[in-house]
């Protein structure tokens, strides 16, 4: 038999996950990414930095977050019981605050006085605007011009919380575009500025310190589910646009080899159409934005225009690791077009009262669609990654309604 | 000896400081670019530097960005720069030619297949923007076999131990990136860029260029001074920019006038 794989191993110490991975970015921030990773490694077992960033979990964020049996919604599916992991009772909506709050300790570390991000949705910019204005730090947010049309209401939250909201109107001028400028800027602004990034994505170390902070999901679901079913689920499922969500639920159960585990990726108008943002059913390996991973790419290596409903899954890539777990076969990638999402968005609303972002609804519409082949003795566990209000325009311009 | 060491050799041996040139192929149109690439070099280059459009081109300010945006517009790709430059040789053996751009088109068309139609086709060198030594090193045993110099970049936040390890794989030149930012940024402080020239140079004896943010005969003079060349490139993309709609034969007089004029500059250091 093999040896089992110790997926607390990887990265190795270059930053690799197998082929995935890595640090391709331009010789100027490579120091940058060295101090970087050199603070991490100092602290991420250092029990005071641990025990901040735990209190602020508890005390800022709201942490644990409940796990919570769906009842009424595995009545009306009629298979195995599925659990919502409350991600979006965090403080400011979302998983992504999870991350921020880790990443602002290190930029307080780091004596930097200047964070930078980019956003798809806006959640990861309005988590970075949030521990920015917690901590008197100046905030820049890069945004895709597209974006912040879709997601208005969070580009205010952002302004309202004394961030700075840069529309980027190159490229596809969606979170791909608005990453490439956060580069740009950071280049320039390496001595004073901390980059934030949203998800497990980037160059080494960021693809690790953020599944790191955000393995707190996964570490509290598996603990709530021994206590509450005595057990653990019989499959894990989230949603992956960069995957910070997922891997931050998944990692913590990568060893449980009974667990099934479900990445849901955004299939847009249907893989078959090449209109969707699902790199992992449909793409190939490529090095973008300072990792090597999955790509949606053309025949000359060109990154193509991604489509998704959703803003934050909207994203040509994926995170190293994802890439490497798909490989590996321990994780499988699954696709939901955005007319699921769109129906399990709206299920979840009426018969649960909770609505879910569009991202997570993609979740939701696999773990329906899985709830229904499964026995009803069996768990699924859902993360439910992040509330929907900021979908609400939408959705209302779905349904031919103005707000 | 590779064509970049034998010009640059020649180039330090005449006190000539060296002119690199950046366009962007495809840049506003394919037909353009070859009569560009030879106008540059009537005006006075000494290498020519070809950007390979991307979509994603991190590094570059808006100026070259948009070049880039251009020229996809065509389609330019990869293996059609490889060609073009096989072109460029069928009347031009001396003038060496580096392909500038990013890691993916080259992760997609594979290694072993750029080396060697790149080789076959008559390129020098490749630099590879997003591609630091650390993940370089399959590449440059690849390129190595055949000849092609891997061109690395050193910044003003490279440390010196860093330095120590990026000149000891470099090839043909080292390419200090005179500032921190993106490409044709405006904040060029000459002093500076002479400390790290100097702390660069007592680790390698390889001719040593600077480039970004150097846009005309001042600037390319005072960063000339101190190093054995400078690379120009978004002044003339946004040239390029500028003249979208003119005939080939405009746009590269217009080339030809900037390049010439940078000429003078270096030329008045010698």
């Amino acid at each position: 038999m093999n040896k089992p794989i110790d997926y607390n191993a990887m990265p190795d110490a270059s930053g690799h996950f197998g082929n995935f991975g890595g640090r391709f970015v331009s010789e100027t921030l490579m120091h940058a990414l060295d101090e970087l990773q050199s603070i991490y490694d100092d602290v991420k077992n250092d029990p005071s930095f641990r025990a901040e960033f735990d209190k602020d979990l508890a005390h800022y964020v709201g942490r644990p977050s409940p796990l919570y049996f769906a009842e009424r919604l595995t009545k009306k599916i009629g298979g195995a019981k599925i659990y919502l992991k409350r991600e979006d009772l965090n403080h400011t909506g979302a998983h992504k605050v999870n991350n921020t709050i880790g990443q602002a300790l290190l930029a307080k570390y780091t004596g930097k006085t200047r964070v930078i991000a980019e956003t798809g949705a806006g959640q990861h910019g309005v988590a970075s605007a949030t521990v920015a204005a917690r901590l008197g730090m100046e905030c820049v947010v890069y945004m895709g011009a597209e974006d912040v049309k879709r997601q208005s209401l969070n580009v205010y939250r952002m302004k309202l919380l004394g961030a700075t909201v840069v529309p980027v109107e190159s490229g596809s001028k969606t979170l791909k575009d608005a990453m490439n400028e956060a580069m740009r800027d950071w280049v320039t602004n390496v001595d004073n500025t901390f980059y934030i990034i949203g998800t497990v994505a980037g160059p080494h170390p960021y693809p690790q310190l953020v599944r790191d902070f955000q393995c707190v999901i996964g570490r509290e679901a598996r603990q709530q589910c021994l206590a509450q079913e005595g057990t653990l689920p019989n499959a894990l499922v989230a949603c992956v646009g960069g995957g910070s969500n997922a891997i931050g639920l998944f990692h913590p159960f990568l060893s449980d080899d009974g667990v099934d585990i479900y990445g849901v990726e955004a299939g847009g108008l249907g893989v078959e159409t090449g209109k969707h943002a699902a790199p992992l059913n449909d793409g190939v390996p490529g090095v973008l934005h300072g990792n090597r991973t999955y790509l949606m790419e053309d025949e000359n290596g060109q990154i193509i225009e991604t489509h998704s409903i959703s803003a934050g899954l909207d994203y040509p890539g994926v995170g190293p690791e994802h890439a490497w777990l798909k490989d590996l076969g321990r994780v499988k990638y699954v696709a939901i077009n955005d007319d699921e999402a769109m129906q399990a968005f709206r299920n979840l609303t009426l018969v649960e009262g909770i609505m879910p972002a569009l991202e997570t609804s993609h979740a939701m519409a696999y773990a329906e669609k899985l709830a229904q082949q499964r026995p009803k003795d069996e768990i699924i566990l859902v993360n439910l990654s992040g509330r929907g209000d900021k979908d609400i325009l939408t959705v209302a311009k779905i349904d031919g309604i103005e707000v | 000896m590779s064509r970049i060491t034998e010009v640059l050799q020649q180039c330090r041996a005449s006190g000539r400081k060296a002119l690199v040139t950046y366009i962007v192929n495809g840049d506003p149109r394919p037909e353009v670019t070859l009569a560009a690439m030879h106008a540059l070099v009537a005006a006075g280059a000494d290498i020519i530097e070809l950007g390979v459009p991307f979509s994603d081109p991190m590094a570059e300010g808006p100026v070259i960005q948009k070049g880039h945006e251009r020229a996809l517009v065509h389609h330019t790709s990869l293996a059609g720069c490889i060609s073009l430059v096989g072109e460029f040789r069928q009347t031009n053996r001396e003038t060496p030619v580096v392909l500038m751009g990013y890691a993916n088109p080259l992760e997609r068309m594979g290694y072993g297949a750029f080396g060697t139609a790149a080789s076959a086709a008559g390129v020098d060198g490749l630099l590879t923007v997003d591609l630091p030594p650390e993940e370089a090193s399959k590449l440059k045993q690849e390129l190595a076999q055949l000849n092609l110099d891997t061109i690395y970049l050193i910044a003003p936040t490279t440390t010196e131990q860093r330095i120590a390890s990026i000149v000891s794989l470099a090839s043909g030149f080292v390419y200090y990136v005179s500032l921190k930012g993106v490409t044709g940024a405006g904040h060029l402080d000459a002093d500076s860029v002479q400390q790290k020239v100097t702390e660069i140079r007592r680790h390698t004896a390889l001719p040593l260029l600077v480039g970004f943010g150097i846009k005309d005969a001042d600037s390319a003079k005072a960063i000339g001074a101190c190093a054995d060349g400078v690379v120009v490139g978004s002044v003339l993309v946004k040239a390029m920019g500028e003249a979208t709609d003119q005939s080939c034969e405009d746009i590269c007089q217009r080339l030809t006038e900037i390049t010439a004029s940078i000429r003078s500059g270096l030329d008045s250091l010698s």
